[in-house]
């Protein structure tokens, strides 16, 4: 069924397609309308879940790992300055190895207090062992929801996912999206099954600490988990593709292969970006585009299969390096190069931060800019290849 | 706990460090923190069982004779024991092992 809805509706439905058993959430814009809208129809008895009301973000995630403990499907939302609140009981949850689903709307994080779009809540919490997926628009965000929870709850994986998308962009938009019936989503998604569950007639022990003799093991353990889950989450989307007739990859491309110049970004963006190469294609400018989906674990070899012909390699940061030498998502791209010895120019741009429109001219800028822009910098021995220090784009000065 | 914590492989970890032993902590001794030790003068304990209530880590246990005594294998030493017995019966001494 296709109907025009706004994206953060779309989102709480799709987590009631997905029939979640446990919600555990506190609103925060841009994620409000996600929250109330499940905690309407938890009241109104459509969805047969337990809604816990919390006073925080940090026991909104506390309570989320309790009922995923417990065996319950766990959903949650969070933004900006709640997913720096649940900072620590990220790691609990990812350590734990709960399926827990959180919709994160991508919000800039204070101070100065912003409630607009850009990644530094999502970049700071980049690292806690959550898989994290990146939705370009609506449509994809439904879907992800309700694939994410098969990701999270195989057996192979049992991890926590996060689904971000970008607060206003997408979170306020209202688009048409095709809703999948609930019999095609019960047939994909069957109820979870615990590996272990907290019970009284059952008695174990999660969440037990570890000496030093044996911290390292359960780490290492634990990154095996989040590596490993990379051919599941492929077979997931694949499945999920083959059943639903919309086809979703790891890495998606637009008009790629015939270009040497390629923009690398995530989330919402993207659709500016391919507007600016259609734009630039009438212009007999060829420029591509290199969408990453899934951030966490990053796909590093299938990544440097798309890039390793390419000559320049532009990528665009939505979060301030913090004192870093380039964005978050460039130092990433920077070491996969030097490990697949990818000989591009690498160029890091920071755009959109705080709610910053980007308009399509912007990455036409940015694409004549990296033609003429001066060589420095270049390694020993490798002469061709150029790695500047970010450029932030947009600023007044 | 099936073998001692150093012996454990990665791959030997349940999912989520998950213990499926219930009560396995009781295996894992952590007397060895231990640098006094609680010693009790029976000629002056009335048995009032103050020692035993108070241990915070329930390392004090009650014999058949009524008095008290420490579990070494677990007893760290603090000291809070010695300081609750108003009759002064217990000590803290050098713990020589």
């Amino acid at each position: 069924m296709r109907k025009g809805i706004e994206v953060s509706i779309a989102a709480s439905e799709a987590a009631k397609l997905a029939r979640v058993e446990a919600i555990a959430a506190y609103p925060i814009t841009p994620q409000t309308h996600i929250v109330e809208h499940l905690s309407d129809i938890v009241a109104n008895g459509e969805l047969d879940a337990v809604y816990v009301t919390v006073e925080s973000e940090h026991s909104a995630l506390s309570a989320c790992i309790g009922t995923s403990a417990a065996g319950a499907r766990t959903f949650t939302s969070t933004s900006a300055q709640g997913l720096e609140l649940m900072h620590e009981i990220l790691f609990i949850a990812s350590g734990l190895r709960l399926p827990i689903v959180m919709a994160v709307a991508n919000r800039a994080l204070s101070s100065p207090l912003s409630i607009w779009n850009d990644h530094s809540d999502i970049m700071a919490a980049r690292d806690t062992g959550w898989i994290q997926l990146f939705c370009e628009n609506g449509q994809e965000v439904v879907d992800t929801i309700i694939l994410a929870f098969k990701i999270a709850e195989d057996h192979r994986v049992l991890l926590p996912v996060m689904v971000n998308l970008d607060g206003f962009q997408l979170s306020h938009v209202v688009e048409p999206i095709e809703f999948p019936s609930q019999e095609e989503v019960d047939a994909f998604l069957p109820d979870y099954k615990p590996l272990y569950s907290l019970h009284p007639d059952r008695p174990l022990t999660m969440g037990a600490y570890a000496t030093p003799e044996l911290y390292t093991e359960a780490k290492y353990a634990q990154e095996q988990a989040i590596i490993n889950s990379l051919p599941v989450i492929k077979e997931v989307l694949s499945d999920y593709s083959k059943r639903f007739g919309r086809k979703y990859h790891i890495l998606e491309t637009y008009n790629a292969e015939k270009s040497d110049t390629v923009f690398l970004a995530m989330g919402s963006i993207n659709e500016n970006i391919m507007t600016a190469i259609d734009k630039m294609k009438r212009q007999k400018k060829s420029c591509g585009l290199v969408k990453m989906r899934l951030f966490r674990p990053f796909p590093h070899s299938e990544l440097a299969e798309l890039l390793k012909k390419k000559k320049n390699i532009i990528v665009v940061d939505r979060a301030m390096p913090g004192g870093g030498m380039n964005g978050p998502v460039f130092n990433e791209i920077s070491a996969l190069c030097n490990k697949y010895d990818i000989k591009a120019n690498l160029f890091n741009y920071v755009v959109g931060l705080g709610g910053r429109d980007v308009l399509p001219e912007d990455f036409i800028s940015i694409f004549d800019e990296v033609k003429t822009r001066k060589r420095v910098n270049a390694p020993k021995g490798r002469k061709e290849v150029i790695t500047h220090n970010y450029k932030v784009i947009g600023v007044r000065e | 706990m099936a073998k001692p914590m150093e012996e454990y492989k990665w791959q030997e970890l349940k999912v989520g460090c998950v213990i499926e032993e219930v009560g396995s902590s009781r295996e894992y001794k952590t007397g060895g923190w231990r640098s006094l030790k609680p010693v009790w003068d029976e000629s002056k304990c009335i048995k009032c069982g103050l020692c035993w209530l108070y241990c915070p880590d329930a390392a004090i246990y009650q014999k058949e004779d009524g008095y008290f005594t420490a579990n070494l294998d677990f007893c760290k030493g603090c000291g809070i024991c010695a300081h609750e017995c108003w009759p002064m019966a217990i000590k803290m001494v050098e713990d020589e092992k």
